[in-house]
């Protein structure tokens, strides 16, 4: 078996707490993800997205396991790992273009001025941020525009790995689908690895390759990665029309609503695994069977 | 309809206008020569006696001085923005020599916890130690008079530059050095891009703090170790008698504070940041 792009394992995240010592976040988890795969994890607040996510972007330290990217452990943050943050993080004294030219000019050094600019005002306007609009410093944007210019960032720094942390949160419904079409092209052209935070279920559906499912903390787990067995390119208006649609959405929705509380507790085995494989083509080609008997 | 800052600008009119009133009123003028009793010539009060002057005569004297800033007539006798070149000059020398050494000292306090806590506990016994009494130290070792005024004024305006960058630095938000670990800034460019802009309302607000402290503290240094600048003018006065220019110099000193404030306050506003 080839090696994954992405692989973690046994990864275990514990802080200290007052009440009893210690809480564990997540224990043992595993998780193996593709060369260019799109793939989101949704689950309730406050069980350990954002934790995961900031080891993989090397910004955390795990208290154990590793995280091993194109054979190499990693071990703090890079360019190849481009972070969307939960709050946007931009850099308030810096104007929406400067906070992407900075990023642009450190993953080119050898670029001129010029071309800087011209990168960074591509991405801006691909987000919709142009109009003097990229003049503006952060405090002078709406709640979606910081994220927007955000994503941009993250964008023009053309990554390996993008790592996003409910990148379209804050966007209206509209704005959120321009954008999410912009990602899933940037996505198609250029063969990024993509993993996604979302509580958006139909989001989940319509971007992702795959979609883990995370149980409530503490001791999350990974409890299942369910494949999204839609073909691409899928289009908004007619993917509901799909048989698998409402399938994956009920069973996304079940998971979220009950199976969720169920894995509470540490895990029996001392050892990790894989998050449990779900294709739900295979239970509605045997739903249909037993609906034809 | 007038605004808040038209208001408050003509009731400070007002108030000056009132106050150097009164003040004016309540000083008896002085008696004509030929109105002066025999028995009051013998006595010797017919020479003018030293009183608080009225304001009229300290008009005056603003006028008559800054009309003639910077002569020179003497050892003794300068002009009023000769001896305030001086002072600056000190301020200046001291504060920026304070900076140099205070704001990267500070950075590196800042993000380093273990130099923090190794370097607390100096910072906080030299901090609260009167600057003049330094001066006896300062005389004895760097025997010139000159230089221990610039070592007392740096000495003073260290504490709140160190301590505010130390404070700017170590509170910079975590979600911007990440931004600027995960795009591999290093060290460098991180300080400069990051850090700094991120510190700065902080660290100026230091700097503001120090000049003012400064300012206070040369005209006693001056009065002590004597020669020029504006605090041994005043003292110079007060040996003369004038009140009329001790009083003018005081408001001169006023002056001059509020300029170097408004200074680091137009650079203040500069760093801001909205978040
Ligand atoms: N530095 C920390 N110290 C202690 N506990 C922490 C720390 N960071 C996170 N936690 C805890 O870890 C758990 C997971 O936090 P995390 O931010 O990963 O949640 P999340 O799944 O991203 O939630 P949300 O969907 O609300 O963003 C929470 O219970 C949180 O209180
Ligand atoms: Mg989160």
């Amino acid at each position: 078996m080839t090696q994954s792009f992405l692989s973690v394992e046994g990864l275990t995240q514990r802080y200290p707490s007052s009440e009893s010592g210690e809480l564990t976040v997540f224990e043992n988890l595993d998780l193996k993800i593709e060369k260019g795969e799109f793939v989101s994890i949704t689950g309730h607040s406050g069980c350990g997205k954002s934790t995961i996510l900031n080891v993989l972007a090397g910004l955390d330290e795990a208290s154990e396991g590793v995280v091993i990217m194109e054979g190499r452990e990693v071990s703090g943050p890079s360019l190849d790992r481009g972070v969307v943050f939960q709050n946007y993080s931009l850099l308030p004294w810096l104007s929406a273009l400067r906070n992407v030219t900075f990023a642009v000019e450190s993953r080119h050094p050898e670029w001129s001025a010029d071309q800087v600019k011209e990168h960074a005002n591509y991405y801006l306007n691909l987000v919709g941020l142009n109009d003097g609009v990229e003049y503006r410093k952060p405090s002078q944007l709406s709640g979606g525009m910081r994220q927007r210019v955000s994503i941009a960032r993250a964008f023009a720094t053309e990554p390996k790995l993008l790592l996003l942390d409910e990148p379209f949160g804050a966007l209206d419904a509209l704005t959120r689908g321009t954008i999410q079409d912009e990602l899933l092209k940037i996505w198609a052209g250029t063969g990024q690895t993509i993993f996604m935070i979302t509580h958006d279920v139909d989001e989940a559906i319509y971007l992702s390759d795959r979609i883990l499912l995370m149980s409530n903390g503490p001791y999350a787990r990974i409890a299942e990665s369910v494949e999204i067995e839609i073909d691409r390119p899928r289009s908004r208006g007619s993917i509901v029309e799909d048989a698998l649609y409402y399938d994956i959405r009920n069973h996304l929705v079940q998971f979220l609503t009950s199976r969720s509380k169920e894995f509470s507790g540490p895990s029996s085995e001392s050892d990790g695994h894989l998050p449990k494989m779900v294709r739900l083509s295979e239970n509605s080609i045997i739903k249909k069977k037993l609906m034809a008997l | 309809m007038t605004t808040l800052k038209s208001r408050a600008l003509m009731l400070s009119v007002a108030i000056l206008v009132f106050l150097l009133g009164i003040w004016e009123l309540s000083i008896p003028a002085q008696k004509a020569a030929e109105e002066l009793t025999e028995y009051e010539i013998l006595m010797g009060s017919a020479t003018p006696k030293a009183g608080v002057p009225p304001p009229s005569e300290i008009i005056i004297k603003v006028y008559e001085e800054l009309s003639n800033p910077f002569y020179e007539a003497g050892p003794n006798d300068k002009g009023i923005g000769i001896q305030i070149g001086y002072s600056l000059y000190r301020v200046l020398t001291g504060f920026g020599l304070a900076a140099i050494l205070a704001i990267p000292l500070g950075f590196v306090i800042g993000m380093s916890p273990l130099m923090y806590r190794s370097l607390d506990p100096f910072i906080q016994i030299l901090r609260p130690i009167s600057p003049l009494a330094w001066m006896p130290l300062a005389l004895f070792v760097i025997q010139d008079s000159e230089g221990s005024a610039i070592f007392v004024i740096f000495i003073c305006s260290i504490w709140p530059m160190l301590i505010n960058t130390a404070f700017g630095v170590s509170g910079v938000r975590k979600d911007w050095v990440n931004v600027a670990k995960t795009h591999e800034l290093g060290v460098w460019k991180t300080a400069y891009l990051v850090i700094l802009p991120a510190a700065a309302p902080t660290i100026v607000t230091g700097m503001r703090i120090s000049i003012g402290i400064a300012w206070l503290v040369i005209v006693a240094a001056e009065m002590l170790v004597g020669g020029t600048g504006i605090g041994y003018y005043v003292w110079n006065e007060w040996n003369n008698l004038d009140l009329t220019s001790v009083i003018f110099s005081i408001l001169m000193i006023g002056v001059v504070g509020m300029t170097l404030d408004s200074v680091f306050g137009i650079l203040q506003s500069r760093v801001t940041y909205q978040e």
